[in-house]
């Protein structure tokens, strides 16, 4: 009898235990050898782009929480700071600093997620749990400040929403000891791991000069050797006041790719403790100048039209709402006017501030930048996310375009695949830190 | 001499348009014309634009409510940027609406690939030469192509699984 030989097909995902995000893979197996894959996407897509042209630019941030659901900080400073240039704005120092500090929060969970998620993978379970509980100091601290884990809707056009809390500093320098101690740990277990390092290295190799042809940029493209950071080469907010370094690997293997991640963990700590030395000071907690009544005990005088003296008060809000108070929002918020809303004193105080806040929260008025187009990048945790917005002079943006970072990432991930044993798709889909929310929009 | 001008210099007879709107420099040109100056703007040796960063489109279809008439209703846009110089560069492709096509990028940029399907799928705009043109975040079944501002943002459509 004739023996016949044929290639399978294997179909991965699109919801598969190694697969943290939906995604399909239809593979041709040779044997054990991947002969050709095609990447299928699309399974997350929630119109974000379309979404976004139907309402106003402020109501575009809870949209840009759910793209990158793991660093959903960037997204936020990302969209704030596109519209920023399109509107010609600057913002407070103290502002910069928070931004800052709150990116590289959000870059240091990013890169525990995918170490932790890909050595998990390969049977690290124990470093996976010590990860996501560095992670979890870190969401301590962004809850603190936010008032929420991941969808924090925390920046806002012209600055934040809420100022750092009193004693944030000490707690945040704790977080990072211990966050440093748990980076350790998993370095000793996971770098001089035998099996660790032998399903890592040499797998899932992709050359400089593909990763350039293919755009990939971040984490991916400096594991090539490519020392290229939005951080460094367009320096936006305070970047260039601080001294950290930009890893590169040089093989562009999965090892590479690891190592380039914790040596990044690394600098973002050294970053935001760089930003805690120059942060200029905030308004100091106990300096009064009028009594201070509760929100609901000034909206309800406001609304019996008790206005009188109002403005002289000061309300008692939330520590994550601080923003909105006379005290603080001019620490952390521009002095536009026609983009800020105005502290809620003089919204319940004075009809100026009421008139204020409805021009800029009514339809058809809102803040409304000058007809033209922008594209500014930010480095997000998996390389330049841009965004580019199309203003047509109205409240709502024309046209707003994400490109995200591990979109050219997975569209070069036959590449690295194609050759290898089937059993190498884990570590290096893992490598590839792919989140379907910033992927399919 | 700046690439913007550059490029100007080079293809002044395919210019349409350039501008400089908040530090970010636009070419607008002709759709003939795409395939060449891209070439040249990444194999120039002191240009040496070698990342295509973002393709995309847009649609200004009733633009400004209809105040602002576009001669074309399309425009394909393409951020461009150069590691050497560190350099960054936007140029835009107007289409018309019967028929809106453009050469494909694939074979200069790999890249352009996926870009290039969203634009397909979102857009509905041709890529003359490309190698496998579908629909990338939509399902094959899919209705008209939901980016373009006749599309209604609240249609529904039945969702198709794939053929079992």
């Amino acid at each position: 009898m004739a023996t016949q030989t044929r290639t399978m097909l294997l179909n991965v995902g699109p919801s598969h235990p190694a697969m943290h995000g939906v995604i399909r893979l239809i593979m041709e197996l040779d044997g054990e050898k991947i002969k050709n894959v095609d990447v299928e996407i699309g399974y997350l897509h929630r119109a974000f782009e379309k979404m976004c042209e139907t309402v106003m630019y402020a109501q575009c941030f809870p949209y840009t929480d759910r793209l990158n659901y793991v660093s959903p900080l960037i997204n936020n400073v990302g969209f704030a700071m596109t519209v920023e240039k399109l509107l010609e704005i600057d913002i407070p120092e103290r502002a910069k600093y928070i931004r800052v500090i709150m990116s590289e929060i959000s870059r240091v969970t990013d890169h525990l997620t995918c170490i932790g998620a890909t050595a998990m993978e390969l049977g690290a379970m124990s470093v996976f749990l010590y990860m996501i509980k560095a992670r979890e100091y870190l969401y301590e601290l962004v809850e603190e400040i936010t008032g929420a884990r991941l969808t924090i809707s925390y920046v806002r056009i012209g600055g934040v929403k809420a100022d750092l809390t009193p004693g944030f500093t000490d707690k945040c320098f704790q977080k990072i000891a211990d966050v440093r101690k748990v980076l350790i740990e998993s370095d000793e277990l996971l770098t001089r791991n035998r099996i660790f390092f032998d399903r890592m290295k040499d797998i899932g190799i992709i050359s400089a000069q593909d990763a350039i042809s293919h755009g990939i940029t971040g984490p991916f493209l400096r594991s090539t050797g490519v020392a290229y950071d939005v951080r460094k080469a367009n320096p936006y907010l305070i970047y260039d006041r601080l001294d950290f370094e930009v890893p590169v690997g040089t093989k562009g293997d999965n090892l590479d790719r690891y190592f380039v991640r914790m040596a990044e963990m690394e600098q973002s700590l050294r970053i935001i403790e760089q930003c805690f030395q120059q942060i200029p000071n905030g308004p100091i907690a106990g300096e009064l100048t009028g009594c201070v009544i509760p929100a609901a005990q000034m909206v309800d005088r406001a609304k019996m039209g008790q206005t009188e003296d109002l403005i002289e008060d000061e309300v008692d809000l939330d520590p994550t709402l601080q923003g909105s108070t006379k005290k603080y929002s001019k620490s952390i918020n521009t002095n536009r006017r026609d983009v800020v809303l105005p502290p809620k004193e003089e919204t319940y105080g004075n009809i100026e501030g009421l008139m204020n806040h409805f021009k800029l929260v009514m339809y058809g008025h809102g803040i409304r930048p000058p007809i033209g187009e922008v594209y500014f990048p930010v480095e997000g945790a998996n390389g330049e996310l841009g965004f580019y917005i199309v203003s047509d002079g109205r409240d709502q943006p024309w046209r707003v375009r994400v490109h995200p970072p591990c979109f050219p990432i997975m569209a070069a991930l036959p590449q690295c695949l194609i050759g290898s044993m089937m059993a190498d798709l884990v570590p290096t889909f893992g490598s590839v830190n792919m989140i379907a929310g910033e992927l399919d929009r | 001499m700046t690439p913007l001008q550059r490029v100007q210099e080079q293809f002044a007879k395919d210019l349409i348009e350039t501008h400089t709107f908040r530090g970010d420099e636009t070419l607008i040109i002709r759709p003939q014309a795409l395939k060449a100056v891209a070439k040249f703007l990444k194999e120039t040796a002191e240009l040496d634009f070698n990342f295509l960063m973002d393709l995309t489109a847009v649609d200004y279809l009733f633009f400004a409510g209809g105040r602002i008439q576009k001669e074309f209703r399309f425009e394909v846009v393409y951020h461009f940027y150069s590691l050497k110089t560190n350099h960054r560069l936007r140029i835009k492709v107007p289409l018309a609406e019967d028929h809106p096509e453009v050469d494909t990028l694939t074979d200069l940029w790999p890249g352009a690939n996926w870009y290039e399907r969203e634009v397909w799928d979102m857009f509905g705009i041709r890529f003359k030469g490309h190698p496998n043109l579908k629909r990338i975040l939509m399902y094959e079944q899919f209705q008209g192509h939901p980016l373009r501002k006749d599309y209604p943002f609240n249609r529904r459509q039945p969702l198709i699984g794939p053929p079992n």
